[in-house]
């Protein structure tokens, strides 16, 4: 996964709360074993007038012409809600989002973005709502956006995005810990070993 | 040692070591796949050059696209379904992991054959790349859904990089009324406290209600933690828990069962434990509960009325309902009884194990489903399944004039394949109303097993007990 740091895009403004993952991408457009080939998929409910037909529902943000090239997302409280399916983010990603903006996250799909190079940001509804149609600067090494709003990220989540990190690797450093805590632990809960 | 919560004592018991950074190295004991989301991570781990550390903690099974036709095979109505399973077969194969085939005794939804297996048991840690995973919290037990990319994490290091949520405990207070059930107790708890009310917190359900609940309704409670939009659910064990878990295929035995035991009897909040928020609910008055809008947190009693844009407050809610309502082809002010189906529904991780379909048979004996609409009950697993067929349950269903399915988690998701129609109305015992979740348009209400099946015979919305008489 390729490193993560400064965005300066249009935003999407998709105001609205409880957004689920099956709205983001639904069942039927997961359609083979694969991360990829999912961005036609996106939002496939709201963005086409018909499933069979994918005419463009015009009245759906995403499809203004004048937002086809962002990067950013604004959206509203509980964002990717529901279903732990991670084709959500890839669907995202592969479509060119990479910061998302919400009062906050279904906590899988949060895991899942910082996991494969998009950045959530869990920010207050009525800044959200103060943005205009213009371009948003995001850096997520110093966590400001437009130079002045600042922005929480644990430092792990940040560390993993700014890098690119892979935690399986990240996790592979402490494996004498890993194995010293198996050893202790089969002896207390040996009950608990198959 | 000061008191501990239930939800401290399974996380620092699991803890190898805390990172800097608020990160701990948490350990994990059992990994549960299926073939929707599990052959991606196999696969993808595998591409990598990685292995499986140790297979034996590994299960999967074929529940999320296998159909549930009777005489199922590899073939699934939802295009490309059998290279989802025959991937997953063989990824699995490679990989020595434990598979629940289509055929198998073992195979069902995973959150029902898991602990009817004797997989999870309390005080485990338990992953898998299905977000209803929180369903197994009811064993006293820590266990939560992932995406795929962290299912290849655990099972790849055996560990999970995690920061510690805050914790809750939501106590259910007093007695239950009759035909009232877990269902309606957590339908209730989000549509007072919002989908996104539990969002940060390991939440820990408890009191006199929950006590008195089997471990099948408490696994339903559990089942929708993460509607509220909660990490986990979980409840302390208890003699039920133990009476549960006790002789199952994968629980210990002998010497083991016993150590098991004491360690298990631990695994309840001290008495002085404090949470980070606290929320008591009386159940005493407590009626049957569903969904009118496309949220789980868009339900209300049975005998209320579908509300207006404008009863909430907040401008994001109001907004919501609008949307809602208009998806839903309902008005403000209708009351839901008046609601005529198109379609019924039991079964999914939620709603679907033995006694859920016992009771259900109660109400269904003797009466025949509404002309025009379509009923359909799939068994959460086929124990369950067979279990039911033995004691005569599945004449009953089919008598009524319900469909009688092989397990798996069947339409309570719209893969592409089979769905409920166009704009049609069904009243499901899932744990999801979301838009299209069923199919094209299809509008889900949500509900206890008791309300669907009662909805089915009256063809519209109505509780068991106006059917009872």
């Amino acid at each position: 996964m390729r490193g993560l740091n400064k965005i300066n895009s249009r935003a999407i403004p998709l105001l609205r709360i409880n957004v689920d993952t099956d709205a983001i991408i639904p069942s039927r457009e997961m359609k083979k074993v694969s991360k990829r080939g999912l961005s036609e998929g996106l939002f496939a409910g709201w963005r086409y007038l018909s499933n069979e037909s994918r005419v463009l529902n015009p009245d759906f943000i995403l499809n203004d012409p004048y937002y086809r090239e962002a990067q950013i997302l604004l959206s509203g409280d509980n964002f990717g809600c529901g279903s732990s399916r991670e084709h959500a983010v890839w669907a995202l990603h592969e479509y060119g989002i990479r910061v998302i903006i919400a009062p906050s996250f279904g906590a899988i799909f949060y895991k899942n973005c910082i996991r494969n190079g998009i950045l959530p940001i869990v920010l207050n509804e009525e800044i959200i709502t103060k943005f205009d149609n213009g371009n948003i600067n995001i850096n997520l090494e110093e966590q400001k956006i437009n130079e002045s709003i600042k922005f929480e990220i644990a430092v792990a989540d940040k560390e993993m995005l700014l890098q690119g990190l892979d935690d399986i690797d990240l996790n592979l450093k402490y494996i004498n810990q890993i194995k010293s805590f198996e050893k202790i632990d089969r002896k207390q809960r040996a009950w608990a070993y198959l | 040692m000061s008191a501990r919560t239930l939800f401290e004592k399974l996380w620092n018991d699991h803890t190898v070591c805390q990172l800097a950074d608020g990160v701990d190295l948490l350990y994990i004991d059992r990994i549960f796949l299926h073939e929707r989301t599990g052959s991606i991570s196999l696969i993808s781990l595998e591409d990598a050059g990685r292995s499986v550390l140790n297979p034996e903690k590994v299960f999967c099974t074929m529940d999320h696209i296998v159909d549930t036709f009777p005489g199922r095979t590899d073939k699934t109505t939802m295009q490309g379904g059998r290279d989802f399973i025959e991937m997953t077969r063989k990824a699995t194969n490679n990989e020595n992991i434990r598979l629940f085939d289509i055929g198998d005794r073992e195979q069902g939804i995973v959150h029902v054959t898991s602990p009817e297996q004797g997989i999870i048991l309390p005080g485990l840690t338990l992953v898998c790349p299905d977000s209803h995973t929180c369903t197994q919290g009811a064993f006293g037990t820590l266990a939560w859904g992932i995406g795929s990319t962290e299912a290849e994490q655990a099972l790849a290091t055996n560990v999970l990089r995690m920061e510690k949520p805050k914790s809750m405990r939501v106590s259910f207070d007093g007695e239950l009324p009759a035909g009232v059930t877990a269902k309606d107790m957590i339908l209730h708890l989000i549509s007072k406290y919002s989908a996104s009310g539990g969002v940060g917190y390991a939440v820990e359900f408890s009191g006199s209600a929950v006590k008195s609940l089997s471990m099948e309704s408490r696994m339903t409670l559990c089942n929708m933690a993460v509607e509220f939009g909660a990490f986990t659910g979980m409840i302390a064990v208890d003699e039920k828990t133990i009476d549960y878990v006790k002789g199952r295929p994968f629980a210990p035995k002998g010497e083991l069962w016993e150590q098991a035991v004491q360690y298990w009897e631990d695994l309840k909040s001290d008495n002085e434990a404090t949470y980070d928020k606290e929320i008591i609910i009386d159940v005493t008055n407590l009626s049957p509960t569903v969904s009118w809008g496309t949220s789980p947190g868009q339900s209300i009693a049975l005998g209320e009325k579908i509300p207006s844009p404008n009863d909430f407050e907040d401008k994001n809610q109001r907004i919501a309902a609008e949307n809602a309502l208009s998806y839903m082809a309902i008005k403000p002010g209708q009351c839901l009884r008046d609601l005529k189906i198109d379609a019924a529904f039991i079964g999914s991780c939620t709603n679907s194990r033995l006694p859920d379909l016992r009771r259900v048979a109660k109400l269904l004996k003797n009466m025949k489903v509404a002309s025009g609409v379509r009923a359909i009950c799939v068994p959460g697993s086929t124990e369950v399944k067979l279990a039911a067929e033995e004691e005569g349950i599945d004449k009953i269903f089919m008598d009524a004039g319900f469909e009688w399915r092989e397990s798996g988690c069947s339409m309570c998701f719209f893969a592409g394949g089979e769905s409920f129609g166009f704009e049609e109305r069904v009243v499901s015992s899932t744990n999801r109303n979301f838009e299209g979740r069923q199919g094209p348009k299809t509008r889900t209400h949500i509900a206890s097993p008791e309300t669907v099946a009662a909805s089915a015979i009256a063809g519209r919305i109505c509780s068991a007990s106006e059917i009872e008489g």
